[in-house]
């Protein structure tokens, strides 16, 4: 089933305009050893009512299970229209929009997810997008190196309090070009980075200090003081937000004192209309001021005019890119994630600000609700004081990957372990709720985590 | 009135009116004490400007944006070097049953089997069309494999304690994201020329290369739509001067089940699932770039990679099954959706759906050219089979008629063609880049010729016809230079 449209005449007619007595003629450039013998190890194919079938057992198999787990990737509704309008061939099947007259469509739909990115943001400008919200953190530091004209060093400072799934992406991708990720501690009470423990930096050359808000553990930074602290020793602030929380929080655009705000504008946009899909596709945001657009990677479409004079929508600065200055573009990345983009675009257009507040609200009042059901469970606590979003840490007397599998087993996941990547917290776990959980949904989880800690002690 | 145009869609922000949304998509009000723990000075102040439009409103708008764009599902797309195949609805539909959709990167393996032995089963299908020794699946596209590719090549020497090998060979038609890779890795860039048949000038390489060569990284079929015949020997070059060998993926449709990079000696290789497999490329992503590396690379590979224990249970391998692994480039596991769906291609197309891409793609290539070439038209490497692409040079109109490649592409869109790559390879003048791909019967590749015939009397008789075209679009040529001056980057109200 290689969906070949070709009749025997087809090929008849074809071979014999080519000149040649068989398709096999035309490998005749290929060294005979290199040919392949066969493929024994690609199964025989399927037809399509047999490939259903066999997905639907697949995904069967993993079954639906009540999900407490955020840590980068949140589960919201999704209106139909969202993925209805985003599968259309126009949008699915098409490629980047090289040749605007033939793909205004994608171009314009572009120019407006630019329009909302930018304003959810408050920042001036924003690319077309990037793959993920790690890779958009492991590009802003690339970025803040061209971009900050006062710092030479390349060191980057990237509070513990940043995703550490973000951190190790930065790593493993600008650590090629001699950047240098420092961690900075956190204060054990608040889960907060301290502007205090910045201090020892002071009178050195550092090129960025990364922001998270909400942080890694759901908790909210203050960031108008690490922000001033960042500039008032020339250092670039390179923010990491989650697009839902925007709608509540205040923009990194309008972060400090000065009015001067963040510098680079990055994260995973996920949230707005993107599924779970066990971790992607997802797409990275990225927004920033205008006179550093020269210095973002990525794709970015700009409106100008036809020869008639009429509005229309094309890609612009490419003189950036890969395919123009090769080995000394911005970035290698040559895609962005249009059709992510394209979802977001209609998502945010379907919410609006009213509707992306009340999804934001709705989904911190739940985790409200989740951490105080949590937390009335004997030996269970919230693991830090201050205010949060959506997500939050809460400790147990014991270790939290047992209770996790017998959670499992009674269809919850329950949240992250965390002490792994934070072994310093104890037994610690990450929880997250949003809009799509209820009050029952709650309750079940309550009652399963009794279940699981009962049987635990029995187990003892 | 604009609105009714159907060629213009107004701006989305222009439909908004304040009160207005689709309210019965939100989540109920809830009073303001349900987020009073939200300490004013972190708040904002004034909600974000984000369009206010009905359900309906909505999707009006963006259907009718649709309708702006050429795609597969509506237009023939002979896009050189992007592999432009009908992507199969089943790839989509199945990729997105709810269980799949909702399973979030996080949780735990007793509930990911479904999906991890699909993961498990395409990592082991790459490998056997590849020939490659170990495969992980998670950069996100093939600039992105390309990145993971050539970060494991300095692991690999650095391992060895060889550090002075930091420079890349690349031969200057390769594509742009090959020398801008290297630089990202922190790799220097040597680029070699080819000779008038489109190979790799061996005297060249064997000067080039020496203890400060890293790697090669070739494509092939290479961008000139030829295939490199002498690659054995290319092999062997490089590996006696201690380098490794890169394959661009890029134009692995053109040998899929006919031969594989690991027979000819690559060392790694990285694919785009968005090509050779047919995911879909969604308007310029998302892409997905596995990578394959022969036995010797398989410790650096990228991280997760799937595993299979003895109890028969899938599970992600991490940092403590490979210490050596050059790290993580995602969040979480790239593009999963986009595996998934390449996944469902290869099983419905079987070992022997393999070897038919290959070979009909190649057919195509080679039909088209020669019907080409009877209309009057210069391939760039006459002497040669096309392989699953190949070029047309219109130096010779450029030149006689004033009428360039770009004039040509532009008309095509006239004619309700996608236009070919136009100007790349950069090293031939005046070029169309021209992939037909398997999926097109032979009714769509006469009438692209015929088309292309026409544009070319055209140009003889009439070429301001043509040097003006599209006249049937959207819009019309647009002013690029004004849009890089001028920069206009988002809405803004009108005062």
């Amino acid at each position: 089933m290689a969906f070949i449209p070709h009749t025997p005449a087809d090929v008849e007619a074809m071979l014999a305009t080519i000149g040649v007595s068989s398709i096999e003629q035309l490998f005749d450039e290929i060294p005979a050893s290199l040919r392949v013998k066969s493929l024994d190890g690609v199964p025989v194919g399927l037809n399509e009512m047999q490939i259903g079938r066999l997905m639907s057992e697949r995904a069967r198999a993993d079954g639906r299970p009540l999900c407490f787990i955020g840590a980068g990737a949140y589960e919201h509704h999704i209106p139909s229209a969202v993925w209805a309008i985003t599968t259309r061939g126009e949008f699915y099947s098409a490629y980047t929009p090289y040749q605007a007259e033939a793909s205004q469509g994608t171009l314009q739909l572009i120019y407006e997810y630019q329009s909302m990115i930018a304003n959810l943001t408050g920042m001036d400008v924003s690319n077309a997008s990037l793959y993920d919200g790690a890779s958009a953190v492991a590009e802003a530091s690339l970025m803040a190196v061209r971009a900050n004209r006062k710092s030479k060093s390349l060191r980057v400072l990237i509070p513990r309090t940043v995703s550490p799934m973000y951190r190790r992406v930065a790593i493993a991708t600008a650590g090629n070009q001699g950047l240098r990720f420092e961690d900075v501690a956190y204060s054990p009470d608040s889960g907060l980075t301290p502007v205090e423990v910045l201090k020892k930096y002071e009178g050195e050359d550092i090129t960025a200090l990364v922001i998270q808000q909400p942080n890694f553990f759901g908790q909210l930074e203050d960031v108008d003081a690490l922000t001033d602290w960042a500039h008032a020793h020339g250092i670039f602030v390179i923010a990491v937000v989650n697009p839902t929380s925007l709608a509540l929080l205040k923009p990194p655009g309008e972060w400090g004192t000065t009015g001067k705000g963040a510098d680079i504008v990055v994260g995973d946009g996920q949230p707005l209309g993107v599924p779970l899909s066990s971790g992607g596709p997802y797409f990275g945001f990225m927004t920033t001021r205008t006179e550093y657009v020269r210095q973002m990677p990525g794709r970015i479409v700009g409106r100008t005019v036809d020869l008639n004079g009429r509005e229309g929508f094309t890609l612009t600065l490419q003189a950036r890119e890969q395919h123009i200055r090769r080995a000394k573009a911005t970035s290698n990345i040559c895609t962005n994630q249009g059709l992510l983009v394209t979802a977001a675009t209609i998502y945010m257009s379907l919410m609006g600000p009213v509707g992306l507040e009340r999804t934001a609200a709705a989904s911190h009042a739940r985790a409200n609700d989740l951490l105080m059901a949590l937390t009335s469970v004997k030996g269970v606590r919230r693991a830090f004081t201050g205010p949060f979003f959506h997500e939050a840490v809460v400790l147990f007397d014991r270790p939290v990957a047992p209770i996790l599998t017998s959670l499992a087993n009674r269809g919850i996941l329950g949240g992250l372990d965390l002490s792994e990547a934070f072994p310093e917290l104890g037994y610690a776990l990450l929880v997250c709720a949003t809009e799509t959980k209820t009050l029952s949904d709650i309750n079940s989880y309550v009652t399963a985590l009794g279940e699981a800690l009962q049987s635990a002690v029995r187990a003892a | 009135m604009r609105a009714q145009d159907k060629d213009h869609e107004k701006v989305i922000f222009e439909y908004s009116h304040p009160g207005r949304g689709a309210t019965d998509q939100w989540p109920q009000e809830l009073p303001d004490s349900a987020t009073a723990d939200l300490p004013q000075k972190l708040r904002r102040s004034r909600r974000a400007q984000l369009p206010e439009v009905s359900e309906l409103e909505t999707v009006r708008h963006f259907t009718r944006l649709s309708h702006l764009n050429f795609s597969i599902d509506t237009h023939f797309y002979p896009l050189g070097s992007c592999t432009m195949k009908y992507n199969p609805k089943a790839c989509n539909q199945y990729a997105m049953l709810p269980e799949l959709l909702g399973r979030h990167p996080l949780g735990p393996e007793s509930h990911g089997q479904g999906f991890l032995a699909c993961m498990y089963e395409l990592q082991e299908m790459l490998k056997e069309v590849t020939g490659m020794q170990g495969v992980a699946l998670s950069p996100m596209a093939g600039a992105h494999g390309e990145f993971a590719g050539v970060a494991m090549i300095r692991a690999y020497h650095r391992s060895r304690g060889d550090l002075a090998r930091n420079e890349i060979i690349v031969p200057e038609a390769a594509h742009g994201t090959n020398p801008a890779t290297a630089t990202m890795c922190g790799c220097v860039v040597r680029e070699i020329p080819v000779n008038e048949e489109g190979d790799i000038d061996l005297e060249t390489l064997k000067a080039a290369v020496g203890p400060n060569t890293a790697g090669i990284m070739l494509t092939n079929p290479s961008t000139l739509g030829v295939f490199e015949r002498r690659i054995e020997e290319v092999a062997r070059i490089v590996h006696a001067a201690g380098g490794l060998l890169y394959y661009d993926g890029a134009n692995l449709n053109a040998i899929l089940g006919k031969v594989r990079p690991g027979d000819m000696g690559f060392d790694v290789i990285h694919m785009n699932l968005h090509k050779t497999f047919s995911t879909p490329h969604g308007g310029g992503g998302p892409g997905a770039g596995a990578v394959g590396v022969s036995a010797r690379l398989r410790p650096f590979l990228p991280l997760p990679i799937v595993g299979l224990d003895e109890g028969n249970r899938y599970r992600w391998l991490t940092e403590k099954d490979l210490p050596q692994s050059i790290g993580r480039l995602s969040a979480f596991m790239g593009n999963a959706g986009v595996l998934l769906r390449a996944y469902i291609y290869m099983r419905m197309l079987g070992r022997e759906g393999m070897s038919q891409v290959g070979e009909y793609a190649t057919l195509n290539a080679n039909y088209m050219l020669s019907r080409l070439k009877s209309a009057g038209f210069d391939a760039a490497y006459p002497s040669r089979r096309a392989s699953h692409e190949f070029i047309i040079t219109l130096k010779r109109q450029a030149r006689e008629l004033d009428v360039t490649a770009m004039d040509f592409a532009k008309r095509l869109l006239d004619h309700g063609f996608h236009a070919p790559t136009t100007y790349f390879p950069l090293l031939v003048p005046e070029c169309l880049l021209i992939e037909p791909t398997e999926t097109e019967s032979k009714d769509i590749l006469d009438a692209f010729v015929n088309a292309m015939a026409q544009i070319q009397q055209e140009a003889e008789q009439e070429p301001e016809r043509v040097t003006s075209a599209p006249h049937t679009m959207p819009v019309r040529r647009l002013d690029d230079v004004r849009a890089a001056k001028q920069l206009d980057l988002r809405w803004k109200p009108t005062a």
